[in-house]
């Protein structure tokens, strides 16, 4: 009988693959010449695959109200000039303003809404599953420890279709200290359900992305919710304390504080 | 009254001003629509062009598009303006500069002597009237050639930025990332982390990472964390080792602003670089894109596109090290598909290289706009043959920490290969020595290689 030697394989593998023990990155993915193996290329493309359904997907608006409900925190619908994911992507002034019935009965608001410390707000953003899946468990402890210290907070408002910049005309409809969104952040390849917090003290038309703290990854596999939110409260305690937010505001200020500037908010 | 029209057939398109006839005049894209400066038609753009093509380059110098008097990018812009390298090209019309630039006659020196002599105004001008083919023959032309450790932008030589993120900046992810580039042969434009947490002591810790890393394997390479300005000026006057300083900046006053820097913040923090002694007198790394002004609701009414040109004025006043358009990151609000994409990165590169800069591209998509790898294999194609000085090299153009896709560490062997490039000539030295690659091919690593663990 004839041995029939093992064909050598036409892509090599690297020896370090021990390595991706340490970092979700692609490292280790062998090569064909130089080139992508197969399976890496495969992988790679479902993942883009994934991120591209997750920017697609529709917030289910109800079900997340009803998560805060049962999480016991206040909260209200509101709406954006945008209403739909496809003119939401394309008119970003549209996600910074509220809809003009939203606006009036914002303006409307006394009693527990008006001259508070915070007003908050939780959209879908660029990912429905982050705000679906992290905001409550982002926001519980949060809120728990900012009113033990004595905070009013505003009822959260969701708003479908929001941008960062929405919490500034927030803060000036309700004259609030600070604003704070809570929004889903452009899906990545291995995180298509990323949360992103911006903070602003003294919120107001002139604020510009210089003058917010942001942390960003809030999900179990990155900067988990129980975690974002105490350095949320640090931040947030810190910029009151300090009258100021943004690049003026920092780690040894505010204990944990972070600013992302080389990227443009959402 | 119109002070530009042409009549096309039965219809006569007019223009009032310079930022309308630029900003008509260029090829589509979706940020010009959502500021409201688009053409409005097909025709009325290439009558746009056509009026553009008739405007002498000197209406540029008399007539500033944002009033000095109000933004210190203006200023700055009139100030370098030289009159002496502006000569050869000062009785010409935009269209004509085109042609000047297409000559077999204008070769690197010519546009070297000339850079000085135009404004970022000019090059935007002019890349709207020039094609693709266009952007990239006259780019080709020019190799601006920069030094640290390693020298980049030579002739044959193409670089990447070994870009090692983390979502939570661990250094052992981190290393990780960083041994995996430098065994597909990454790094020789610089070793750059974007860090997720921007804090002095998170920055410290990573430039002390880099450090040892350059250090201990005798790299011949540059390192730098890309926080905020003012967070890496704080970690340098605590100590620690920053070889290149980087900030993301604008083509407009009121944008920068809106990044928390200013000129007088940028020339402060090369000083303080320079001052450490650590390499010769280009210790800056700028990143831009088209859109953030923008963004940040400080354009002025100007198009996209040259507002980014006059970003390039910011970065040639303080001598970079490097200077990159993270072309595709800014979202399909600013630039829509792969196409528009592709057309951008063209034009940052072309402008870049006219104005002088040692320009790379980061080219890169969202998950959120119309494009995919294929469109980023395309465009990273063209730049390669257009002569740009380094692309980003990213874990398998995955970047775990900003959520987007780049380039690869794969694709640096891919453009290597087809078009004959080498990396930068100290570190192809480097890669040799440490037995990683011999004639542009990697060689096959021994479990027991000195990089890894």
């Amino acid at each position: 009988m004839l041995s029939c030697p093992e064909p050598s394989l036409p892509a090599r593998p690297d020896p370090w693959t021990a390595l991706r023990a340490h970092t979700p990155a692609r490292i280790a993915l062998g090569r064909a010449g130089g080139s992508l193996p197969t399976a890496a290329r495969l992988d790679f493309l479902l993942a883009h695959a994934r991120a591209r359904d997750a920017v697609q997907a529709i917030l289910d608006a109800e079900a997340l109200g009803r998560d805060l409900g049962a999480a016991g925190i206040a909260h209200a619908r509101a709406a954006t000039g945008a209403t739909d994911r496809a003119t939401y992507l394309a008119r970003p002034d549209l996600g910074r303003r509220f809809a003009q019935d939203s606006r009036d009965a914002l303006a409307a608001r006394h009693g527990d809404w008006a001259n508070c410390d915070l007003a908050v707000i939780v959209s879908d953003g660029l990912s429905a599953p982050a705000a679906q899946r992290h905001a409550v468990p982002t926001l519980q402890p949060l809120l728990a420890r900012l009113t033990a210290a004595g905070w009013r907070v505003a009822p959260v408002l969701l708003v479908p279709f929001a941008r960062v910049k929405l919490q500034d005309e927030l803060g000036t409809l309700l004259r609030c200290r600070l604003s704070l969104v809570l929004l889903g952040e452009r899906p990545g390849l291995g995180a298509p359900d990323s949360l992103g917090a911006y903070l602003t003290f003294g919120p107001g038309a002139g604020r510009t992305d210089a003058d917010r703290n942001c942390l960003s990854n809030i999900r179990p596999e990155g900067l988990p919710p129980t975690a974002a939110a105490a350095r949320l409260a640090d931040l947030l305690l810190a910029a009151a304390r300090l009258g100021r937010s943004g690049t003026g505001l920092k780690e040894d200020t505010a204990l944990a504080g972070d600013t992302v500037l080389s990227l443009p908010a959402p | 009254m119109a002070r530009w029209s042409l009549a096309v057939g039965a219809r006569r398109h007019s223009f009032h001003d310079l930022r309308e006839l630029l900003a008509k005049a260029t090829p589509p894209r979706s940020g010009d629509v959502l500021a409201g400066l688009a053409a409005a038609s097909a025709e009325e753009r290439v009558a746009a062009q056509a009026c553009l093509a008739d405007v002498p380059l000197a209406l540029f110098l008399s007539e500033p598009l944002i009033p000095p008097e109000t933004d210190e990018v203006s200023r700055l812009i009139l100030a370098q303006h030289d009159p002496a390298a502006f000569r050869p090209v000062a009785g010409l019309t935009v269209g004509q500069l085109r042609e000047w630039l297409l000559r077999y006659e204008t070769d690197d020196a010519t546009l070297a002597a000339l850079a000085p002599g135009l404004t970022p105004e000019m090059a935007a001008a002019v890349a709207k009237l020039m094609a693709n083919q266009d952007l990239i023959l006259v780019a080709r032309k020019r190799r601006v050639v920069t030094r640290f450790r390693s020298t980049v932008g030579l002739p044959g030589r193409l670089s990447f930025r070994l870009q090692p993120n983390h979502p939570t900046d661990d250094p052992t992810g981190i290393t990780a990332a960083l041994v995996d580039g430098l065994l597909y042969g990454c790094g020789d434009a610089v070793l750059g982390i974007n860090p997720a947490t921007d804090n002095v002591g998170a920055v410290q810790n990573l430039l002390s990472l880099l450090d040892r890393v350059i250090t201990r394997y005798g790299i011949p390479t540059q390192s730098c964390v890309l926080a905020h300005v003012t967070t890496q000026l704080e970690a340098l006057r605590r100590g620690a080792p920053v070889d290149l300083v980087f900030q993301s900046i604008a083509g407009t006053e009121a944008a920068n602003r809106s990044f928390g820097v200013n000129l007088s913040l940028l020339a402060e923090a090369r000083a303080a670089a320079l001052a450490l002694g650590r390499g010769g007198s280009q210790v800056m790394y700028f990143e831009t894109g088209q859109g953030s002004a923008l963004s940040a609701d400080a354009h002025h009414g100007v198009d996209q596109q040259t507002c980014e040109a006059r970003a390039y004025a910011v970065a040639r006043a303080f001598e970079p090290f490097l200077v990159n358009s993270v072309v595709g990151f800014i979202g399909p609000e600013y630039l829509r598909d792969g196409r528009e994409i592709i057309r951008a990165g063209l034009e940052d590169h072309f402008c870049g290289k006219l104005l002088g800069l040692p320009m790379g591209v980061d080219v890169c998509h969202t998950n959120h706009a119309e494009a995919d790898q294929d469109d980023m294999d395309t465009l990273l194609t063209l730049l390669g043959v257009a002569g740009c000085n380094y692309f980003m090299g990213v874990p398998g153009a995955d970047d775990v920490m900003l959520g987007y896709q780049s380039t690869s560490f794969h694709d640096a062997q891919y453009l290597r290969q087809v078009l004959g490039l080498r990396p930068a000539p100290e570190f192809e030295a480097w890669l040799e020595r440490m037995g990683l690659a011999r004639d542009g091919r990697l060689l096959p690593v021994a479990p027991d290689h000195a990089l890894l663990p």
